[in-house]
């Protein structure tokens, strides 16, 4: 087969050619995918994706025209480029390549989005537990319509507002261990425009006119509501709210599922990028191999690929933290080299696997883990000395940092475990929690946040977003911050 | 399997609504920003988009997260000397997790975007409208213009249309003759047959010979055919404006207050052209005596003299007769002074504006730039506060720093709540 040709310039039928000979070589690692989809778009629209967070199809709301200001502002002033792809978790799954890509790029992206993150959407328990791929889009549609709608019926100000304040919760509408029942937007829409109905038909005035009982005095459990604390508090206002019209409740409701599509990626952000990155260094390598693409093709790719998996140290200018792209494409490929060519280090470390078909071995590792599981299992004490990892504890009694461990023999496991628990999402997010709900008395709500290794709650910022649960709880709520031994350590409230 | 689309043509600016709910939401920040610049700008710039800033803090969305203090643990990558147990001093900027905690270092910079030249024109004149815009309704409008208005069956020769006279004689011919030829072609056959048959044919012939002679008489153009273009006048509105700056240039007016004036007229040529399709502009200026000059020599030329207010309101009257008539044409003025007039001149202009020069203008504007201190009322000041009693269109303001130049502005375009 001759070569392919490359260069600035591209053209559909040169894109399609470069499609079939990656699904091709694709196939021959048995990577499983759902159909694609490849839309090309200009510089400007990639910003419009940028700013809805990557979704197509998004409701109108100001913090995306943010997001558009200052990605556009970098762009235009040259502070970043843009990203080169953006992909989206769906069946066709759809990659949007970029119109100012060449020819070499379009393949890397090609390779990237529509091979190796359609593999990983496709197979990941995460996203096959959380998401469902068929029915994203038509969710989208649904949302964007029904807020739409929600503005022509009650103004853009007040669906704003309740947008914002649903925003300022959204980490807080994720189910994490209930797998949410399937959604499909006709189904949805159909029930709720049942909903609307049935209440219709059951109006009656009448009802207006029957003479209040008394209420009965709370009964033991009642009083205490809910029984067990929910983590999910979107989910909680919008079954509970008591001030929530039915339109607000669906808004609220659209805002938590949206919030769970996301969670997933997430969760995934090292494995995802690090199995795509993976995956099209392997497929055009492997090409470059059959002779179907050049040396100047290979110079120019690997420039870029390059810039994508460079690791600055902490010293550094420009470091902002570890590359997840870096990451998991270092452990991914370890995790070949330990199949193919093991040492004796890694026969000690990973006896499981050492020297194995290291295909099933990555295809194993990327359907059953998230992130923190995958680094706590897979990073091997050769990639630590390769980073030249280390941990730093900050304790707020003492008056300096302290070196915890480094890439020694005695701080690999503890290094490991530190930085698998640092993509824990309760080391980034606050412990808070839905503990009582007083329904037959002032009807105020009250979180709690259980206090972790001492670290308190934002206090400016935690006041605003209680400004906003009570918008939507419409009563008085407040957070208790409890320490381990169950004590209350200190309360902030909001009345509204 | 791989579907290929192209989308470059389709949605862009998606992201216009939301940006441009963005906007709303921050007006107030931003109509702040647009008054700040209007008082640092040259004229030259005023036309220009620009920075706006919005304070980070009025724009964060807040999130449950961790502030400052705790115990945390945090890998990084590039160790070079450091061993276990080694002790590092806290990066400056931040205790108690600060240089740890994702998240945590608070950034206090300000939210700075640009606003493109449509934009910040429109806050510029948000809500201003034209004075007096009712007296340009249509119905009030002089001018006619004529339009086409399809076609009628009378007519001039001159209006006579040709392609559409052949295609209704062509259509008639159609109508009238496809009935004649179909039973022509019918009695052809019968005649056929009957001359196959042997039998007589003369009445069929007759028939045939009748129908041809009909056939042929029919007229290749008729009197009903011809079409005419038609026109019809509709009243068209004076999207035209003239606007007249007058300014003092004598010598008590100093650079600080030439600048003044300046801005106001850039203000006011910007919101005409907005509003008409085309805006002429007529330069006076005057000291003891008035001359019409160009765009830079009235704005960048220096001269100095008496003052002669007067000669500079004549001068307009002169120019508005001679080259536009009223009827057509929407006359604005704008008129700066520090109103240092002597003697009988204050008064003289007074009367000569309120009688012969309000009566042809839309809107006249007057801006006094007084002294800095600027306590004392001029004599020109007192004699028009008169003239402003008056007569509605006319305002008068005093302007004296360039922040005030755009509130007084707004002042004197607000929209009429009426």
């Amino acid at each position: 087969m001759p070569t392919l040709p490359h260069g600035p310039e591209w053209d559909f039928e040169l894109i399609e050619r470069y499609d079939a000979a990656i699904a091709e070589t694709a196939a021959q690692f048995g990577l499983d995918t759902y159909p694609n989809q490849i839309e090309i778009i200009g510089s400007e629209q990639m910003l419009d994706a940028y700013a809805s967070a990557g979704l197509p199809l998004g409701y109108p709301h100001w913090s995306y025209g943010k997001a558009f200001i200052a990605n556009e502002q970098a762009y235009r002033k040259g502070y970043q480029g843009l990203a080169y792809e953006i992909v989206i978790n769906s069946d066709p799954c759809i990659a949007y390549l970029m119109e100012e890509n060449t020819m070499t790029m379009q393949a890397l992206v090609i390779a990237h989005a529509s091979y190796g993150h359609n593999s990983f959407f496709k197979s990941n328990y995460l996203f096959r537990q959380f998401t469902q791929a068929d029915a994203i889009l038509d969710y989208l549609v649904f949302a964007r319509r029904y807020i739409m709608d929600c503005e022509e019926r009650h103004g853009v100000a007040a669906v704003e507002e309740l947008i914002d304040s649903c925003h300022a919760l959204q980490e807080y509408g994720v189910d994490r261990y209930k797998r949410p029942a399937p959604l499909s937007a006709r189904a949805q829409e159909a029930r709720r425009s049942e909903r609307a109905e049935v209440e219709r038909q059951l109006y009656n005035d009448l009802w207006r006119t029957i003479p209040k009982t008394p209420q009965d005095s709370a009964t033991p459990e009642q009083r205490g509501f809910p029984g067990e604390p929910e983590e999910n508090i979107l989910y909680f206002v919008e079954k509970h709210s008591p001030r929530l019209a039915p339109w607000q409740r669906e808004v609220v409701r659209i805002v938590r599922k949206l919030s769970q599509y996301f969670y997933p990626q997430v969760q995934t952000k090292v494995m995802n990028e690090g199995w795509a990155t993976f995956w099209h260094y392997t497929l055009l390598n492997r090409m470059y191999d059959e002779k179907k693409v050049d040396d100047a093709f290979m110079l120019e790719f690997l420039h870029s690929h390059t810039n994508v998996v460079t690791q600055r140290g902490f010293d550094q200018q420009g470091y902002h933290g570890i590359n997840p792209y870096a990451l998991g494409f270092a452990m991914m490929s370890d995790i070949r080299r330990i199949c193919e060519n093991p040492t004796a280090e890694d026969r000690e470390w990973f006896p499981e696997f050492a020297g194995g078909d290291w295909l099933k071995v990555l295809d194993f590792a990327m359907r059953n883990f998230k992130d923190e599981s995958f680094i706590a299992q897979y990073l091997s004490p050769k990639l630590i000395r390769d980073f030249r990892l280390f941990a730093i504890s900050d304790k707020s009694s003492e008056p300096e940092l302290e070196v915890d461990s480094i890439h020694d023999e005695r701080g690999y496991r503890r290094v490991r475990r530190t930085l698998a628990d640092q993509y824990k999402r309760e080391n980034r997010l606050p412990d808070i929690q839905v503990a009582r709900y007083e329904r037959d008395g002032d009807r105020s709500l009250t979180l709690r946040h259980n206090l972790f290794r001492g670290r308190p709650l934002h206090e400016t910022e935690t006041d605003e977003v209680m400004r906003h649960l009570g918008r939507l709880w419409g009563f008085e709520v407040r957070v208790e911050t409890v320490d381990s031994d169950g004590k209350v350590h200190s309360t902030r409230d909001w009345r509204p | 399997m791989m579907h290929l689309i192209d989308r470059r043509l389709n949605g862009r600016n998606k992201s216009a609504v939301n940006r441009e709910r963005f906007i709303r939401r921050y007006k107030e920040h931003i109509r702040g920003a647009v008054k700040d610049m209007i008082a640092d700008r040259s004229i030259k710039d005023m036309v220009q988009g620009g920075q706006v800033k919005v304070p980070a803090k009025d724009i964060s969305e807040p999130r449950f997260r961790h502030g400052q203090g705790g115990d945390w643990e945090m890998v990084h990558p590039g160790n070079k000397e450091f061993v276990t147990g080694d002790r590092i001093p806290r990066p400056s900027g931040g205790s108690g997790g600060g240089g740890s905690e994702p998240g945590t270092g608070e950034s206090v910079d300000d939210f700075a975007f640009s606003l493109s030249r449509e934009e910040f024109l429109d806050i510029f004149f948000e809500d201003l409208e034209l004075p007096n815009l009712m007296r340009t309704t249509l119905a009030e409008a002089e001018q006619k213009k004529l339009v086409r208005a399809g076609y009628v069956k009378e007519g001039t020769p001159s209006n006579l249309s040709v392609p559409r006279t052949m295609k209704t004689a062509l259509a008639r011919r159609i109508a009238l003759g496809k009935p004649l030829e179909d039973e022509l072609e019918a009695l052809f056959a019968q005649l056929v047959v009957a001359r196959r048959e042997g039998r007589a044919h003369q009445d069929l012939e007759g028939r045939i010979a009748e129908l041809e002679g009909r056939l042929k008489r029919l007229p290749f153009l008729d009197d009903v055919d011809l079409r005419y273009r038609h026109r019809v006048a509709v009243p068209a509105p004076t999207a035209r404006a003239v606007m007249f700056c007058l300014m003092d240039v004598s010598a008590s007016m100093d650079e600080r207050k030439k600048d003044l004036a300046k801005r106001f007229y850039t203000l006011l040529y910007l919101f005409l052209t907005r509003k008409y399709e085309r805006v002429d502009l007529v330069f006076i200026r005057h000291t003891d005596e008035a001359e019409e000059v160009d765009e830079d020599t009235f704005f960048y030329d220096r001269r100095s003299g008496g003052t002669v207010v007067l000669s500079a309101l004549e001068l307009m009257k002169t120019i508005c007769q001679a080259r536009y008539p009223v009827s057509e044409w929407n006359i604005y003025a704008a008129q700066a002074s520090d109103g240092d007039a002597f003697g009988a001149d204050a008064g003289k202009s007074a009367r000569f504006l309120e009688d012969e020069l309000l009566p042809l203008t839309r809107y006249f504007a007057y801006i006094e730039v007084p002294e800095e201190d600027g306590a004392r009322r001029s004599s020109l000041w007192v004699e028009y506060e008169e003239v402003e009693e008056a007569r509605d269109n006319f305002a008068m303001r005093r302007v004296a720093h360039p922040s005030e130049i755009y509130p007084v502005f707004r002042d004197l375009f607000s929209r009429e709540t009426a």
